[in-house]
Parts: C-alpha cells; structure tokens; sequence
C-alpha cells in the first residue's frame, strides 16, 4: 500500500486535484484529505484503482466523471456527488444534497442518512454497466425522476415510512426504485407503477443492504423482515403518445 | 367521414412515353410511393414527401411532382397549413412534430441588410494578390499581455487560455449519431478535418469511427448526458453544454427507441429499443452560478486543457443571459437563432418560440461590449446561416464564427423536404436504416461539404477584400459595412446599423 496524506486547509480545488492525480500516478493507492472545507470537484474526472478518505465537508459534484477509485467522505456532502459518474464507489459517513447521483451510469453511492430533492435523477445503466445508490434515511421529491436505468434502495432507517414527498419516478422510464415500507400511490410521479418486493427480490438485493451496513457498522439483518414496494416504468416508451406527425 | 380525406400534398405525374421501366423509382422511394404492375409505373401521390430521390435517379426526367395541385378555398388567416394542423388534432389530439427549421415566412433580417464595397477613396483589395486573413481563433482573448523583462529578452507571463483555431470561420453545429446516420457524421468529419475547421458531436456520443477526426470534433454535454464519460470528454477539442436550440427553445430532446439501433445504444450508452430523453432543463442548472459550477466541473475533469462552449437558443433575454455565460468561465458562446434546423421539435415551437439571429447576435455583442467583457467569450452564431453573404453580415454583426447545419446537409444531398422526424430519409442522413445510410457515400459526401465550405471561403474573401479589409478580425462588429434596406427604425437601433443611403 502506498499513503498519501493531503492537508487541504485553505486548498483551492485546482491543486487539490493536482496533488491527487499526481499521487495517483505516482502509485499510490491510499490517499486521506484532511480539512476539506467546500472544495468542489474533487476527483473529478479521476481514474485508477485509488481510495480516497475525505475528513470535512466536500463541496459540489465531488467524484464527478470519475471513472474507478473509491471515495470514503466522513462528514456530509454537498450536492450531486457522483454526478455523471462513470464507474466507482462513493461512501458517505452523513447526508448529501441535492441531486445526489445526477446521470450516474456506473459504481455505487452509498449514503449512511438522508438525500435531498431529486436524488438519482436520469441514472441509467447499459451492458454490465448499472449504478447503484443506497441511501439510509430519508429523501425529498422527485426521487429518480427521467431515471433510465440503475437501482436506487432506500433504507429510511430511524422512521417508520421515509417518503412523504410527491413526484417518485417521474418520467421513469427504465431501472427500480426499492423503498423500505409502503408508499401511497398519490406519492408516485407520472409515469410510474408500485409493485411489492417479493421475497426472491429482496434476497437479490439483500447483498446491497448487507454491503450498506459493512461500510457505516450497521446491522442488516432487521433490514430482512420489513415489507418493500418497488417502483418501475409503467412503459419504456413514456413519451410515445405524445405526437403526431405534420 | 367528419373531416375525410384532405388534399394530396404532392401529386406525381410519370411520363409513360419516357419512362423505361427500369424501377430505379420504386427501389428509391422509402415511403413506397412508386410500385410496377402490368409493365407501367403507378403511383401513391399521398405518401410523398417531396424529398426527390426519385426526381434525381430518373434516367429520364419521367417523373415530376407538383405541390398542392388542389389547394383549399384561399384565405389569408386560415392559411392552408392552419386548416390542416386543425384536422390533424381534431383527429389524434396530440403535438404536431415536425422537421427542419422555422416554416413561417417571417423576413428574414440577413436579406434586408447590404454589404459595403470600396470605390476610388480606399481602394478594394484582391485576394489573388494580396493574403487574406480568415483564420479565427474561438477562446477568451486576456484583457491585456503582461511581460517580464529579462537581460533584454521579454517573456508573456499573461496566461492564455486555450483556444480554437479555425482557418475559416465556419464550423458545422452539432447533430448527433442518431438524429443523423454515422456516414453522414463521418462525412461531416472528413470535411471540417481537411478544411481546419471543427464541427459538433451532438448528444448522441463519440462513434469510435470518428477518433481519428476527434482534433476537429467539438463533443456536446446536454441534458440528457448520453455518451458522456471522461474519455469522450478528453477526446474532444472543446466541449459544448447545450442549454437550448433554436428549433425549440425551452425543450429538451427525445430520440425514439426505434433509432436507437445496437450502434446507436452502443455511442450513447443506453439500451437498445429504449427512449433516449433529454430533459428540458439540466438537472445541476438551475442559474447562472449552477452554469458556473458546471464549466468549471468540465474544465477541472479535462485539466483546463479545452475551451468549454454554452449554446442557448436565441430568446428575448439572451444578451443578458450571454453575459451571464461570459462570467461563467465559459470560452464562447453559442447564439442559435430561430431558424435553427432540427430532426423533430413540435410545429409549434419551431415555427413560434425564439428570436431571429441576426437581433440576437446583435445584442449579445453589444451587451458584452457595454459590460467590457467581449474578450471574455467568443459569439458563434448559428441557425439559419444559408450562403457565405449571412457569414459576412452576422459577423459585421459581431459574431466570431458561425455554424452551419442544414447547409451542410444540404451539401450532402439534403432537399429539405423537412421529413426528418419519419427516420427515413432517403438521402442517407437522417436514417439508421441500413440500406439507406448505404446510400450516403462519405468519400463522395465529404468531398461536398469541404467544396461547400472552400467555396464560401473563397466568397468572403472576395467580400471582404471588396469592402478594402484584409483580415476577417476586422469584419467583427463592423456594423458600418451594413446597411438597413427597408427595416423598421427600432429594429435597426437593435442592430446598430444605419439605413441605406446615410
């Protein structure tokens, strides 16, 4: 293992990412930051095979395209981590903001609390490639609007029914949304059906719940019994009614 | 049997004493206009088009279409197109889609304005003598160069930030793989790489066909974000954000499961069969500091190595919203005017939404000079841009360049027949049909499109060189080489240009 330790106290995002790539293509494979305080962008665009422990608060679009490493961030995040991500694992010790995973299509996004508005909205997945975003506790409206593909899982731990927000799959047009507990149909966007997790899916998907809990010490298991609804397409096609020719 | 049947569009003759049989028609017509019974050609004048594949493969000039050949009882305000929009929703109540650009004869500004011409006081310069600068560059130009002097030699310490650079100022804008055929992309690319010039990816991806011309490729971030990773972003010589377009100003983009073939889902990374939606709005924008955030993000993931471009649609604030963009950190701006050209937008919007380049281009210069940041963005005009005589005013406007889209099509066989939302055009541009790319030959259709735009070249030069001015630089802003014939007073305020005869 190589270590790199980065004090990035009063750091613009520039040279920070200049110190993480150069140390990426140096070999190393362990990188921690310390002090990070609003620096957006961090390891965006970054390739290789590198975890990165973030102590602070990164500010917006933290691993934005970024193509492989690991992202652990021990404080909250700003919004749209993992945006446009391309492959990788984001891992996030408190809450993110809005647009938590925007147009991700590949890697997974955990986060240990709560989402903002529009949380994995236009995620899609082709070929092997298929995102994944967990989220522990709670999110606000228009979770998964556009979405095209991936899986969003929402835990809503510490609360009886994480969803009390309009717009859920709003133009879903591909991929799930699996949802701890029931959520009222009035809930649902436009475009989008409620069927419930059957036991088989939630077996499938069990190895999620139980990768969630390995990364924040959290016990899967209660996890296991409680009912789940999922949320799918009710077409492929939403727009395909729309139009006439001239 | 409310409303029946309405007038043919097209009626199509075959002259029998001419025809000889030999059914090139037939195998030409994707809409299956023409079929051969009984040793003659008969004919379905309902489903042409008027695209004129068959006009052009005729032998024997046998065949010959006539518009609107029983047209209904004239009107001035219940136009033909009016009557049958009616019909059409009365029928289906759903949005009319259509193809191309604005259908309405609005004026268009370009053909009321006149260019200048040197006579006896300044002599006019010819081009077969003396060199004549068009080579553009597209970037942010520093306010003012900085040096440090040492033991007599003199380095820059301004930083510069990259720019494009054009040999002409006239690039092709940005139609996706999917909207349009991979030979008519490659073709396009064959083009702007043997001219020096550049043209636009769209949002449909980098086909890996196209690397080897990815120096002269501009790749497009929409809203949709299809194909893009941070290798397609690194490939490009710029990058795009696509905010809006002029053909509809305001909308996103859908293109249909049916064209998202196996290399298709391949180029834009989704699955096959499935709708590829592009959301009105990008889903990080929702202000001009959001904009920021989102150029920075794109010139951080590329190592601030590639001028990053913002294209609205031409709007009623789009000078105020170009300056915006200017303090983005964008590198350019992208005006796309109301004539802009599309695959499909509803009727409604390409025909009614948005503002005229030439007023648009107008004020986002002047704005941007009133403010003191016109160095900060390049003007790339576009939409509507149809002879070399458009270049030369919309940059006397105060454009650096221009794209160009429906003329390049056009170059490659394109008849505007504007049926381009049906996925069959016949010409092999916009198809993912096959045996109708196969028609499209890019060693012959690259060829046109670099003579095309060599020609217009050549053309601007001449302007240029008539109006005593050696450099297209300045050209730029040069409103006093317009001249208003026939418009209104508070339009040529807007364009700063004076009547003719003042």
């Amino acid at each position: 293992m190589m270590y790199r330790n980065i004090d990035a106290r009063g750091m613009h995002y520039t040279p920070l990412n200049r110190a993480i790539r150069e140390a990426v293509a140096s070999g190393v494979n362990t990188i921690e930051i310390e002090q990070v305080m609003g620096q957006r962008f961090i390891a965006d665009g970054l390739r290789g095979d590198v975890s990165i422990t973030i102590h602070g608060v990164p500010g917006g679009d933290l691993g934005m395209f970024m193509s492989g490493p690991t992202l652990i961030v021990h404080g909250n995040c700003e919004h749209a981590p993992g945006n446009t991500m391309d492959d990788g694992t984001i891992i996030i010790h408190g809450s993110a903001g809005d647009a938590t995973a925007h147009s991700i299509r590949g890697g997974k996004v955990f986060v240990r609390d709560d989402i903002g508005y529009r949380g994995g909205i236009h995620m899609k997945q082709y070929l092997e490639k298929s995102p994944v975003l967990v989220v522990g506790g709670v999110f606000r409206a228009f979770l998964g609007e556009f979405m095209a593909g991936g899986l969003i899982l929402v835990l809503g731990r510490n609360s009886r029914a994480p969803i009390r927000e309009r717009g859920i799959g709003s133009g879903i047009h591909g991929g799930r949304i699996i949802i701890r507990g029931d959520v009222e149909e009035r809930y649902l966007g436009v475009g989008a059906k409620k069927t419930d997790l059957s036991d088989a899916e939630l077996t499938a998907i069990f190895p999620l719940i139980r990768e969630f809990g390995n990364h924040f010490g959290i016990d899967p298991e209660p996890f296991r019994h409680d009912p789940y609804v999922q949320i799918t397409p009710s077409s492929s096609r939403p727009f395909a009614n729309k139009y006439t020719w001239e | 049997m409310t409303i029946g049947s309405v007038p043919v569009k097209f009626r199509i003759s075959v002259d029998h004493d001419q025809c000889m049989l030999c059914g090139r028609c037939v195998e030409n017509c994707p809409y299956d206009v023409f079929r051969k019974e009984n040793d003659a050609i008969h004919v379905n004048s309902r489903k042409c088009v008027a695209c004129h594949r068959c006009i052009a493969m005729c032998p024997r000039d046998a065949i010959s279409i006539k518009e609107r050949p029983i047209d209904y009882r004239s009107h001035p305000v219940w136009t033909t197109g009016v009557r049958e929009a009616i019909y059409n929703q009365a029928r289906t109540g759903k949005i009319i889609l259509a193809g191309m650009g604005n259908a309405q004869p609005y004026p268009v500004i370009f053909d009321q304005l006149l260019l200048d011409a040197c006579q006896v006081t300044n002599p006019s310069i010819d081009p077969l003598r003396e060199p004549m600068e068009l080579r553009t560059y597209i970037g942010k130009k520093p306010s003012k160069l900085e040096f440090l002097q040492k033991n007599g030699d003199l380095d820059l310490i301004t930083y510069l930030a990259p720019n494009l650079q054009l040999e002409a100022p006239i690039m092709i804008g940005h139609m996706s793989y999917g909207a349009i055929s991979l030979n008519a992309q490659q073709s396009l690319a064959r083009a702007v790489s043997e001219i020096g010039t550049f043209m636009g990816t769209g949002e449909g991806g980098l086909h890996q066909s196209l690397y080897p011309y990815q120096a002269h490729m501009i790749v497009q971030v929409a809203s949709g974000r299809f194909g893009v990773d941070i290798d397609y972003l690194e490939r490009g010589a710029a990058i795009e954000i696509k905010i809006g377009q002029g053909a509809k100003p305001g909308l996103g983009g859908h293109l249909p499961g049916e064209k998202i073939c196996a290399d298709v889902s391949r180029t834009r990374m989704i699955p096959e069969g499935s709708d590829a939606i592009s959301p009105a709005p990008h889903h990080d924008i929702y202000s001009i500091e959001d904009l920021k955030q989102l150029v920075r993000s794109l010139k951080e993931a590329t190592e601030w190595k590639k001028p990053v471009f913002v294209k609205i649609a031409a709007v009623h604030n789009s000078a105020a919203i170009a300056a915006g963009i200017a303090r983005s950190g964008a590198d350019a701006v992208v005006v796309d005017g109301f004539r802009g050209g599309t695959g499909a937008a509803p009727r409604v919007f390409r025909d009614h939404v948005g503002i005229p380049i030439e007023a648009a281009v107008a004020s986002v210069d002047a704005k941007l000079r009133s403010q003191g940041i016109r160095n900060e963005v390049s003007i790339i005009a576009s939409g509507g841009i149809r002879e070399s005589a458009d270049v030369a005013k919309v940059i006397a406007l105060g454009a650096d360049a221009v794209y160009i889209g429906t003329a390049a099509l056009v170059a490659m066989g394109c008849r505007v027949c504007g049926t381009c939302y049906r996925g069959l055009c016949p010409w092999g541009i916009a198809t993912q049909r096959p045996d109708l790319v196969a028609r499209l030959d890019p060693d012959v259709a690259s060829r046109n499109v670099a003579n095309l735009i060599h020609a217009w070249t050549l053309e601007l030069s001449e302007l240029i060189g008539a109006a005593g001015i050696n450099s297209i630089e300045s050209l730029r802003g040069n409103r006093d080489r317009l001249r208003a014939y026939l418009l209104d007073e508070s339009i040529m305020r807007v364009l700063d240009v004076k009547p003719v005869g003042a």
